[in-house]
């Protein structure tokens, strides 16, 4: 056998032994066997120093070639061996993907938190300020400048914690109403300004009562602030917390520190007008009450009524959010329990 | 006030339907509480005459009765009522009928006698015990003689009427009547209302002045007060006519005496009261102050004790009538009263409503007297309710009226301005527009043209005193509904939330963040709970004057024991995994007038942080788990003093081995730990880990800015170390030797096991440390590292006693 039919015998030897192995260590093998410093074309090639001068080329030429060829196949079935494996690792480490996630922890805001925080945003974002006022007032505050004095039947309305006579726990949010125009410098411009917080009330907590609630109180006092601009600015909160399509209507109604002052109502959003048993078949759910601010109260916070005029408002979150989850007693809020915390996840 | 659509209708021709018009009412004058009948969810009630009645055989109280329902042959009905009598004409509810409380009357057999129908007491179709006749109060109704059988007997009671419900707010006590509903509904319908007074006609020779006097001293208490007299009446049942008005209203019918003064009342808000004449104690009236435990026992019965500031009508000093609330006993109005003396007064709103409320003697009158009464038409009722009673119950008026005192009737003169009127209302109506509106109204209006109008307020109308209740009057007759709807034009300055709001903000969501619910708890608890949990102590929390709830008596003073209130209520109902934060004010009381209200944020953990799940090991929530929330919270803060955590064993209400102050340099700003075993149990709680921090001392604190710090180029080197210390050695005090001997380059120490048991010696524990070396300017070398690091294991061992393992 000369040399180039050796070299044809170990190509053909070695092709099918790449063909048939079967793992990644037998491909090594081979490779090592073949193509290896004491390997078996290393071994052929040696013959080479017993061939003739002229034939030597050729020979080395097709020797080459059965290499190339060799290590091309190995490389092949390697990289053939080598994604089978892997697919063989791939199949073994399948998992239930419908399994569930790992639980992570997050906390939720309180739903009234929500409300507050969308109506404070919403005000801030309309040039508005914030007034966070103290929970235990005076009642000089809470009542008498509010165009509430001693023996006023209104306060007949709101039945009082008093602390002492002159302290008590708020009613209302509505002392920050005193509270911000007697410190409001008006050469500076018009006061805006918008005060959430808890007030209490000598109530007995039932579904619908509480006995420690919230409200958010705003106003809005300088040079020709309107009516007009009252209903417009409600109906921005309305339709902000409530669904774009809204409408808002004013009814009278009576507050001692507003004159004119109105109920609000805004179109039930659950029959969009239409008439349920959420808006008692009105097409209507009353949410704040509001008006223009009392001469008197102006002028008991050294305001010159005059001059200035304004509208002020208030609502309760903790309705707010009856309403528009349909949450249908008030104690819920208060209890605390994470499975009613819970339902309400922020969303956007 | 319950407003019957049939008597407003008397007086203005109203083109509308109950329904529109209560709506039109509620956009313009007051609340509307309900629109109804009385004959709403009624149906097939007849008038019967019984015409045939014998004895039930097998029952020794029912009747058969035969009843003429205005057909051809009358009805068998079966009748238990003990005044079933021949002859009578009864509510009778036909086979179907539907009656009170939905019930339906069907044809059937009682005690084996047939039945076709039932007949009615006023009950029974609806009628409250508060407005049915007492007369009828044993059985059936007796309709009038001339109804016809078969017609419906919604006409004959008036229950076809549609009442309209109002809410009247405390200022507009002139829609307390059917005179001010008529006055208001004319003004905005544009109607022109056709309100009937009537005359009194003084038929009796006698003078009122000689059979009574009035002497009243005080006419701030009593600013008017009117008395008549009326001889010889006779007093039986009103009419029906009026008795509907009545029951309409929502008011009993009595008697003709009472029933006129009630109707009065509700014609012209003006209370009246009937006196029995002779049974008065004598013929001197006067108004004045109780005395301080003065006894008065009231017509219902009931002995009131009185206090100074009450109010009393007296007849030779004796007091008679509880001032505008409730008459007493004895002296009232009654079957065998034959002289009348009449009442119309006004008395002090204030004085009637606080001795309303102490003695929980609320009344049509009361209520009235609270909101406040037309001076205009005090006389006009009085003389109104005079000729009435003539009229029904017979006899004569006295002539003339006894006054005590008298308010003048005066209406009130206010200067507006047009533009300032559409300057507040954001209109842009026309001065012939408001004088229009005025004219509505019934107000004077004097305009000089341009911009000044002069509106006269009538006295009826005393809720009007300055230019803005005037705007308001413009604003609900113009409609609220054509207000245009704009934005304040707003100028410069902007809003925003404060640098604390903002801080208070950023606080719940990191809690959030971390896992923690908001809670909202109440601040009012008991004083035990107010004093629990205090971060600094403080002795006594505020109290309440006079509370409405043991459980709520004291302010708080801390936030954990609500949340822990919460966590209880959670565990009750079966929620084992509670992580609950609440940020919200306590308060100190610290010596002054108020108490300090300090912003607070705790946060409470039971059962486990994270749920339960296939795929991890539970891990009950523990003191470090809580502590890294705080930690990470106030890491957050970017505080620039210096954060540690002390044991503490001093807080009774938390467990001594598992509770830290938190220290910012010397300031104590909260604490963390476990909630004692035996308090927990008090709670009904389990092991329950709680924190809470002071956000004002947090706020004030100083804080670090941010500022970058390149990231070093070069490698870092680290060396674990573990050491085997004393039980009693901490990691803070390990920490603080590594980082003192640490060197230039020691860049972070990492605690990654802590292991004290079975393979070490008793009273010994393993610590194991990673140490972190970096150079930010060149690459270290091991030469380096070895030399830093053997400093800090020589340290340890000498000053801990440390065995570096």
């Amino acid at each position: 056998m000369d040399l180039k039919e050796k070299l044809a015998d170990l190509r053909q030897q070695g092709l099918e032994d790449i063909e048939n192995s079967q793992d990644l260590k037998r491909i090594n093998e081979i490779r090592v066997k073949m193509l290896g410093k004491k390997g078996n074309l290393t071994g052929v090639l040696r013959g080479m120093r017993d061939i003739s001068a002229e034939e030597r080329p050729k020979v080395g030429q097709f020797a080459n070639k059965v290499r190339d060829e060799l290590t091309a196949a190995i490389e092949e079935r390697h990289a053939a061996l080598e994604q089978a494996a892997l697919n063989e690792k791939l199949k073994a480490e399948t998992i239930d993907v419908t399994l569930p996630g790992s639980p992570v922890a997050q906390g939720q805001p309180h739903v009234i938190q929500q409300i507050i925080d969308q109506v404070v945003d919403l005000f801030v974002s309309m040039g508005y300020e914030v007034a966070v006022g103290d929970e235990v007032e005076q009642e000089v505050y809470n009542f008498e400048k509010l165009n509430l004095p001693k023996d006023h039947p209104a306060r007949d309305m709101q039945d009082t914690f008093y602390v002492t006579p002159s302290v008590l726990m708020r009613t209302q949010t509505s002392p920050m109403q005193a509270r911000m125009l007697e410190k409001h410098d008006f050469a500076k411009g018009p006061l805006k300004m918008i005060s959430p917080g808890k007030v209490y009330r000598r109530d007995t907590d039932d579904a619908t009562h509480s006995h420690q609630f919230n409200q958010i109180e705003g106003m809005v006092v300088g040079k020709h602030i309107t009516m007009a601009d009252l209903k417009g600015t409600l109906k921005v909160v309305a339709r902000s917390l409530f669904g774009d399509k809204l409408d808002v209507r004013l009814r009278p109604s009576y507050f001692p520190f507003t004159e004119p002052s109105v109920e609000a109502d805004i179109t039930c959003f659950n029959c969009m007008g239409k008439g349920c048993a959420i808006c008692k078949h009105t097409g209507w759910i009353e949410v704040l009450g509001a008006g223009m601010v009392h001469p008197n109260v102006l002028k008991m916070s050294g305001v010159d009524p005059e001059e200035y005029g304004g509208f002020a408002f208030g609502l309760g979150p903790d309705r707010f959010a009856m309403l528009k989850y349909g949450v249908d007693d008030i104690r819920n809020f208060y209890q605390n329990d994470v499975r009613f915390l819970n339902q309400f996840d922020e969303k956007g | 006030m319950k407003v019957s659509y049939q008597w407003l209708k008397e007086y203005l021709d109203l083109d509308v339907e109950p329904r529109d018009l209560a709506e039109k009412i509620a956009r313009t004058s007051v609340d509307i509480n309900d629109v109804y009948s009385l004959s709403d969810g009624l149906k097939k009630l007849v008038v019967g005459e019984v015409v045939a009645m014998e004895d039930h055989p097998n029952s020794d109280h029912l009747h058969i009765c035969q009843v003429n329902i205005g057909e051809d042959d009358p009805i068998q009905v079966v009748c238990g009522a003990p005044n079933v009598q021949v002859g009578k004409k009864v509510i009778t509810a036909l086979n179907g009928a539907r009656i009170a409380d939905n019930v339906k009357i069907k044809r059937g057999k009682i005690r084996g006698v047939e039945s076709n129908g039932m007949l009615c007491a006023l009950q029974e179709i609806g009628f409250s015990d508060k407005i049915a006749p007492k007369d009828y109060d044993e059985g059936l109704y007796f309709l009038p003689d001339d109804a016809k059988p078969g017609d419906s007997v919604f006409s004959y009671l008036g229950m076809d009427d549609t009442i309209i419900d109002t809410d009247v707010t405390p200022n507009r006590g002139d829609m307390l009547s059917i005179y001010g509903n008529v006055n208001d509904i004319a003004a905005f319908y544009d109607l022109k209302p056709h309100f009937k007074e009537v005359a009194v006609e003084e038929n009796d020779d006698q003078a009122t002045s000689d059979l009574v006097s009035v002497d009243i001293d005080d006419s701030k208490a009593t600013p008017t007060y009117k008395l008549r007299v009326i001889k010889g009446v006779k007093v039986a049942d009103s009419p029906l006519w009026l008795q509907i008005r009545l029951w309409n209203s929502g008011i009993r019918p009595i008697n003709n005496v009472v029933d006129v003064t009630n109707y009065v009342l509700l014609k012209y808000g003006q209370p009246l009261y009937s006196y029995d004449y002779d049974a008065l104690p004598g013929h001197d009236f006067g108004v004045r102050h109780a005395k301080e435990g003065e006894k008065f026992t009231t017509l219902d019965g009931d002995e009131q004790t009185l206090k100074a500031n009450d109010l009393v009508v007296t007849v030779n000093d004796q007091p008679v009538c509880l001032a505008g609330t409730m008459g007493g006993e004895g002296t009232a109005v009654s079957d065998s009263t034959t002289t009348v003396a009449l009442e119309a007064a006004i008395f002090d709103p204030v004085m009637v409503r606080k001795q309303a409320r102490r003695l929980d003697l609320h009344s049509e009158s009361s209520m009235r007297f609270e909101r406040g009464i037309n001076p205009a038409t005090v006389e006009t009722a009085l003389n109104e309710a005079a000729e009435m009673i003539k009229e029904l119950a017979g006899g004569t008026v006295t002539k003339g009226i006894v006054t005590g005192s008298e308010k003048p009737a005066q209406s009130k003169q206010i200067v507006l301005s047009l533009a300032k009127i559409n300057d507040v209302l954001g209109t842009s109506l026309s001065l012939a527009e408001v004088e229009d509106i005025f004219r509505r109204l019934q107000f004077g209006c004097e305009t000089d043209g341009a911009d000044q109008l002069t509106i006269t307020v009538p006295a009826r109308r005393w809720d009007i005193f300055v230019a803005a209740d005037l705007y308001e009057e413009i604003a609900r007759i113009y409609g609220y509904d054509n207000l245009p709807a704009t934005l304040p034009v707003m100028t410069r300055d902007h809003g925003g939330l404060t640098e604390r709001q903002r801080f208070i903000r950023a606080s719940r969501h990191d809690m959030e963040g971390m896992g923690l619910d908001q809670a909202l708890s109440y601040s009012l608890t008991t004083v035990e709970l107010a004093k629990q949990f205090q971060i600094d102590p403080v002795a006594k929390p505020m109290k309440l004057d006079f509370p409405m709830s043991s459980d709520h008596v004291a302010t708080r003073m801390s936030i954990i024991s609500g949340l822990l209130l919460d966590i209880a209520y959670n565990v009750a109902h079966g929620v084992d995994n509670v992580a609950l934060y609440e940020e919200g004010r306590v308060f100190l009381p610290k010596g002054g007038e108020r108490p300090e209200e300090q912003e607070h944020l705790a946060g409470a953990i039971t059962g486990q942080l994270l749920t339960n799940d296939w795929h991890h090991d539970d891990r009950p929530v523990d003191f470090y788990q809580l502590k890294g929330i705080v930690e990470r919270y106030l890491h957050n803060l970017g505080l620039a003093g210096k954060l540690t955590y002390v044991a503490d064993q001093s807080r009774s209400e938390m467990h001594p081995g598992r509770t830290a102050n938190i220290m910012l340099d010397d300031q104590l700003i909260g604490f963390i730990g476990q909630v004692h075993p035996a308090v927990a149990k008090s709670f009904k709680i389990p092991a329950t880990y709680v924190f809470e921090l002071n956000l004002e001392s947090l706020m004030a604190a100083p804080k670090v800015a941010n500022v970058y710090h390149p990231i070093s180029k070069y490698p870092s080197i680290t060396r674990d170390i573990a050491l085997l210390v004393d039980q009693d050695v901490t990691n803070e005090m390990v920490t603080a030797i590594i980082n003192k001997r640490g060197g230039a380059f020691l860049k972070q120490v990492h605690l990654f096991d802590v292991y004290s048991g079975l393979h070490l010696p008793k009273g010994k524990k393993s610590l194991a440390y990673t140490l972190t070396y970096q150079d930010d300017h060149d690459t270290l070398t091991e030469d380096q590292v070895n030399t830093a690091f053997t400093k800090v294991t020589k340290a340890l061992e000498d000053q801990l006693s440390a065995e570096i393992r």
